[in-house]
């Protein structure tokens, strides 16, 4: 990429796949479990940590220098939390529907380890520049694997897609569920997130054996 | 034939496919090769010789509940018969034909997916098929109810076959019983299939009616119709011993049930400490339940009465409570090692399965997410039985008198077990 130095596109693209915050880091796993039963709220939780994410890098690089380190974990904490509310209230005004579905998890980008993680290991230490992409890098990671899952457990789960019915309709037996095919619906309970992450984690794994720990 | 196919190993020694082929080999005969150096004792009671032993076990119950799942529909279209009689109502060819065509394609699909992502893997990750979906092949067949789709079954025991054995390590690394991981998956996936009045006569949910009416057969299994509320039972406890009752294919007759334990205990395959520990801790429970009725501390309207007031000992008799105690609960894989572990891992199993039986809402039966939760703690158990005998011994090892070097001894025993 021209437009990025070879270091800086890798900023973007490590925590894609092998530096992933929630494969390899394992962090941010609660709001994983929680919104992906329905691939909307996975992909409206994808955007909103993009953007608090983003910003919230870009900020406390900015601030670093004259952040006092004993309280820099409050001042992380305000600068999250004011891009939550921001975040929060533009869902409500638009799209209230979904802020609904999304409830307590929009609030609770707050204390997602991924943010605050970092705001700690990078922000803090880099210009606004790299702390943006990093950002970016970061929230991408974190929501394409909100994406596949939520992918998997509303095709699985529900049959639909985007709330499409993809698969046929239930009620009047049309497409697949005529010939008797039926929802599962262990996929539509928050363990079956962990199940599929896990899988995701050991196709990662097995394709990409340096990324196994020593035992 | 035996030589040909130690030939056909020969040739086929360090090629791809050599589990498949050994497994299938070694199944039908010993092999060829055994250890030359050093003196060796060849004990007859191999992985595949328990493995057996347990099919053995489960096989009266298999052939019931063929021959239940014919009696429950043709009673469920003909009402039960007035004066039954075992050889001209029970043990009939009809029956006999209707179960072996909706059951023998269940244990086809279970033993034939299952087996099949055994033989994957193992090609896969280069080494032997190891013996332990025998048992659960069979197994899963007789836990769910008869008419279970075939590609819901299918879906479920690749699930369990891999989610629930082949990513912890296979046979003998596995943290829960895969048999009833399958059923469990089943249960939380199609919830439709798993519980209600429809599923446990066959072709009940197809809408079979009634003889002489366009009323549709049902069946409800003793607990489903006391989680109800009707304390009216259409059984009597003759009929939920011997088995003739509806329920999942195999866990119907007690009495067969009792046989296999028995055969297990004496055979030593299975542990008599979980099954009796599981046979008390159930009455336990079921006797505060009783209690609490007694006592009158639990208003006649609640929606627990009736499973409440059961009397205590009848909850052995309904349900999957025998069948899960002496089949699932004492896989020596996933139960507590331990001599008292087992006691109180048994215990809990009997006790939690008729508290979950009470209280789950929707669903009258806990035998299998008991057995599961205890699968998880089983490790648990083992390791405070053996820290409390390890201090045990340190205690004792203080009053007593040791001749030689004692404190050295003290020390060393010290750093071992800390």
């Amino acid at each position: 990429m021209a437009l990025l130095s070879k270091k800086d596109s890798k900023l973007v693209l490590d925590p894609l796949a092998d530096n992933n915050p929630i494969t390899i880091q394992v962090l941010g796993i609660c709001s994983a479990l929680a919104i992906t039963a329905e691939l909307k709220a996975a992909v409206v939780m994808a955007l909103s940590v993009l953007f608090v994410l983003s910003m919230g890098n870009v900020a406390i690089s900015l601030l670093r220098n004259i952040i006092p380190s004993k309280i820099r974990i409050i001042v992380q904490l305000v600068v999250v939390a004011a891009l939550v509310i921001i975040v929060d209230q533009v869902l409500k005004a638009f799209a209230y529907e979904l802020s609904k579905t999304l409830s307590v998890f929009v609030g609770l980008i707050i204390t997602n380890c991924i943010i605050m993680g970092r705001f700690e290991a990078f922000a803090l230490g880099n210009g606004p520049k790299k702390a943006f992409l990093d950002g970016i890098g970061n929230a991408l990671g974190y929501g394409i694997i909100l994406v596949i899952v939520g992918f998997f457990r509303e095709l699985l789960g529900s049959g639909t897609l985007f709330g499409f019915k993809v698969l046929g309709d239930p009620v009047t037996k049309t497409g697949l569920y005529s010939i008797g095919y039926e929802n599962n619906g262990f996929m539509i309970i928050p363990p079956a997130a962990l199940i599929v992450l896990g899988i995701i984690i050991w196709v990662q794994r097995s394709k990409n054996r340096a990324l196994i720990e020593e035992a | 034939m035996k030589e040909k196919l130690h030939q056909l190993k020969q040739k086929y020694e360090g090629k791809k496919m050599a589990p498949a082929f050994n497994a299938l080999h070694t199944f039908l005969y010993t092999p060829n090769e055994t250890t030359h150096s050093g003196a060796h004792v060849r004990g007859a009671d191999d992985l595949k010789r328990t493995m057996n032993t347990v099919i053995l076990a489960l096989v009266p119950c298999l052939i019931f509940g063929m021959f239940n799942a014919g009696y429950q529909q043709y009673s469920a279209i003909n009402g039960f018969p007035e004066n039954f009689s075992l050889f001209d109502d029970f043990l009939t060819w009809s029956n006999f034909l209707v179960g072996l065509t909706t059951i023998l394609p269940l244990v086809i699909v279970s033993y034939g997916i299952g087996l099949g992502i055994e033989f994957l893997f193992a090609v896969i990750k280069g080494h032997e098929v190891e013996e332990g979906y025998l048992v659960t092949g069979m197994l899963v067949p007789l836990i769910i109810p008869v008419d279970t789709p075939l590609w819901m079954l299918a879906i479920a025991v690749a699930f369990g076959v891999i989610i629930g054995k082949e990513v912890f390590g296979g046979t003998g690394m596995n943290i829960l019983n895969p048999a009833l991981t399958i059923r469990a998956f089943l249960f939380f996936a199609y919830p439709t299939w798993m519980s209600g009045d429809k599923v446990w006569v066959h072709g009940a949910k197809a809408g079979l009616t009634q003889a002489g009416s366009t009323d549709a057969i049902s069946g409800e299994t003793v607990l489903g119709a006391l989680a109800q509320g009707s304390s009216h039972l259409s059984f009597s406890v003759s009929d939920m011993f011997y088995g003739f009752i509806p329920g999942s294919v195999g866990e119907t007759s007690k009495i067969l049930i009792l046989l296999g334990a028995l055969f297990l205990i004496f055979s030593k395959i299975a542990s008599w400490r979980i099954i009796v520990s599981g046979v008390l801790g159930s009455l336990a429970m079921g006797l505060i339940f009783n209690g609490i009725v007694d006592a009158g501390w639990l208003p006649t309207y609640s929606k627990f009465y009736t499973l409440m007031s059961f009397p205590y000992w009848q909850h052995l008799l309904v349900g999957g409570l025998a069948f899960g105690i002496v089949f699932m609960a004492t896989d020596p894989v996933t139960g507590s090692q331990t001599n008292r572990g087992k006691w109180i891992y048994g215990f809990l199993i009997g006790f939690m399965s008729v508290m979950i039986r009470v209280f789950n809402p929707g669903y009258p039966e806990g035998v299998f997410l008991a057995i599961l939760l205890m699968n998880v703690f089983a490790p648990t158990i083992d390791h405070y039985v053996v820290r409390g005998n390890i201090k045990k011994r340190l205690r004792r090892l203080k009053t007593a008198t040791i001749y030689p070097q004692a404190s050295d001894e003290v020390d060393s025993l010290k750093t071992e077990t800390a």
